[in-house]
């Protein structure tokens, strides 16, 4: 499939977790998320792969903690309320070390919410969700083509770190059709996974895959070591896109659906004389603290924009650090900003610059 | 093309059926004709044709849709004043159905109406989405649908395109797939569809339909 096809967000995962190595797809329907689900269901059982719909997401979860357990590159989809359910297995999986790959095309929430767009979730993906010291790699992709490349990557990734990686998008992302093609898809790494439990054949120990420890002192050793394998992450995988902010006043930074209204404001602003740069970032966790950083040195504002009543800001003004003010404007409930909002919300910081 | 008071439109998700639907209404209504659309996607959560309301409302075409559509309830129902359509016999209906044969399912409780009156029931096609690229899949597609709808497909619609790269190539990139569907269901190709720039280059024996694209995203203005 060189040549470009058109997809949906959400049937793009599909393929391009096919096509990273994923056999292992367990699920629970729920919009605007289920035409993954619908893609794996009709794709599996002709690639002598698995798609089991579960009777209930706590179910799908627990599914995924036990293939991942015996090794298997393993993914399952939800959408916010979903995802509350899942919780709990998913802090098991983060406790047992074991990579998947969690899908969450957002919903507005809380509550059952709505079926529309959202960004409310960016605490439950970054900030726990489930309970103890644990994170998500957690990637927004903006774009269909962009959801391809960082599929492939959340597998790798997963496998790399031992750890499960979330996929954040909103509804919008899940539901919408772009050209597509699988060109430059990420090779699937192979790691070795010596942990797995795939039989002994009489010639090893058991491998135990397990997220309860007796001894305090012993839980608190396996912490350790997690937290330094997320050290080595947050050194090394910060990922974000980033413009015009050498000479910005005001830096504007969103991910996912948001960022795509975001770049149509600063164009029309920009056109307007105003030196506006963009940071979107990539991973949210790790969040690519150090183009903040940067940026921080020279910007005079920043400004977070979300579908959410203000999320992502709070680790804009942790990496930010005080060095300038940092602004925040966000819609909710479903409600995606327009790019007039936006450019509006821009204006309205210029003029307080002056 | 056939002249008919009803005017059905279905094909797999995502082959384009809500903005070739749009653009046949929005037709009809600038010869004069009274048009009514029926959003009667029961699988689409987003992007659909009640997004379209305020251009409809500019061409006077009545729009009939799902109390729920584009609402915060997933509520795969079907607007209870549909029924009037088949007795108001001075409108044009251009019933606009959802993906595959599980939004075709919609139609069979109509069969005691379109049994007794002539209707189309055009297959849109696009092979460049994924699942329906061969003429194998597209006519089990089509099959599937005929049986879910309790109706007959009368013709087909090319409408292959991969979104804004969409030039004259796209448009006749797998035509011998199109033909072939066309040959094994038995039925003619009646709409070659795309933006008037991508059909520019393309000969006279193809049924040209100019399109507008009329759904647009939440960072196009």
């Amino acid at each position: 499939m060189s040549e470009k096809v058109l997809m949906k967000g959400n049937e793009a995962i599909g393929e391009a977790a096919i096509r990273s190595g994923c056999r292992h797809f367990f699920g629970y329907p729920i919009t605007p998320q289920t035409e993954l689900s619908a893609y794996m269901a009709k794709k599996m059982p002709k690639i002598g792969g698995v798609f089991l719909q579960a009777e209930s997401e706590v179910a799908a979860i627990n599914m995924v903690y036990g293939a991942a357990g015996a090794g298997a590159r393993v993914m399952t989809s939800s959408s916010s309320p979903g995802i509350s359910l899942k919780a709990e297995g998913i802090s098991y999986i983060a406790g047992a070390d074991l990579p998947c790959v969690i899908v969450d095309i957002v919903r507005g929430g809380p509550g059952l919410g709505g079926i529309q767009p959202a960004q409310s979730d960016y605490f439950q993906a970054t900030k726990g969700g489930g309970h103890g010291d644990y994170h998500l790699i957690v990637f927004a992709p903006n774009s269909v083509q962009e959801i391809v490349s960082l599929t492939a990557d959340a597998f790798n990734k997963a496998d790399e770190y031992r750890v499960p990686v979330m996929i954040l998008g909103d509804g919008t992302l899940g539901q919408m059709m772009e050209p597509v093609d699988f060109d430059s898809v990420p090779e699937a790494i192979n790691t070795d996974k010596d942990w797995a439990t795939v039989g002994t054949g009489l010639k090893r120990e058991h491998n135990i895959i397990n997220s309860l420890y007796l001894s305090p002192e012993e839980l608190e050793k396996t912490i350790i070591e997690r937290q330094n394998r997320y050290n080595i992450i947050m050194e090394n995988e910060q990922r974000y896109e980033a413009h015009d902010i050498e000479d910005a006043d005001i830096i504007v930074t969103a991910y996912g659906t948001t960022s795509r209204v975001v770049e149509s404001a600063v164009k029309t602003v920009r056109a307007e004389g105003l030196k506006v740069g963009v940071i979107r970032p990539i991973t949210l966790w790790p969040f690519p603290t150090k183009i903040f950083k940067e940026a921080a040195k020279t910007a005079k504002a920043f400004l977070s924009v979300e579908m959410s009543m203000g999320q992502m800001v709070e680790d804009v003004k942790l990496a930010v650090e005080g060095q300038a003010p940092v602004h925040f404007f966000g819609r909710t409930g479903g409600v995606i900003p327009t790019p007039q909002e936006v450019a509006d919300e821009i204006r309205k910081i210029a003029g307080g610059l002056k | 093309m056939m002249d008919t008071r009803l005017n059905i439109f279905c094909g797999h998700y995502g082959s384009g059926k809500t903005e070739v639907a749009l653009n046949y209404a929005i037709k009809l209504a600038k010869q004069g004709k009274k048009v009514t659309i029926a959003d009667m996607d029961i699988v689409n959560p987003y992007f659909r044709t009640a997004d379209a309301e305020k251009i409809l409302n500019e061409y006077g075409i009545e729009l009939i849709a799902s109390e729920f559509a584009n609402s915060n309830l997933d509520m795969p129902t079907v607007p209870h004043e549909l029924k009037k359509v088949f007795c108001d016999k001075d409108r044009t209906i251009i019933f606009d159905v959802g993906g595959d044969d599980d939004g075709a399912y919609v139609l069979g409780q109509y069969y005691s109406y379109f049994k007794d009156e002539e209707y189309s029931m055009t297959l849109v096609v696009s092979t460049k989405r994924p699942m329906t690229q061969t003429v194998e899949d597209l006519y089990e597609m089509a099959r599937n649908i005929e049986y879910a709808s309790r109706l007959k497909f009368t013709d087909i619609a090319n409408n292959t395109n991969v979104g804004s790269l969409t030039d004259e190539d796209t448009l006749m990139s797998d035509y011998d797939v199109i033909s072939g569907l066309s040959k094994k269901l038995n039925i003619p190709v009646t709409r070659q569809c795309g933006v008037p720039k991508a059909l520019q280059k393309l000969g006279e024996e193809f049924n040209k339909f100019p399109m507008q694209i009329y759904i647009k995203m939440p960072w196009e203005g």
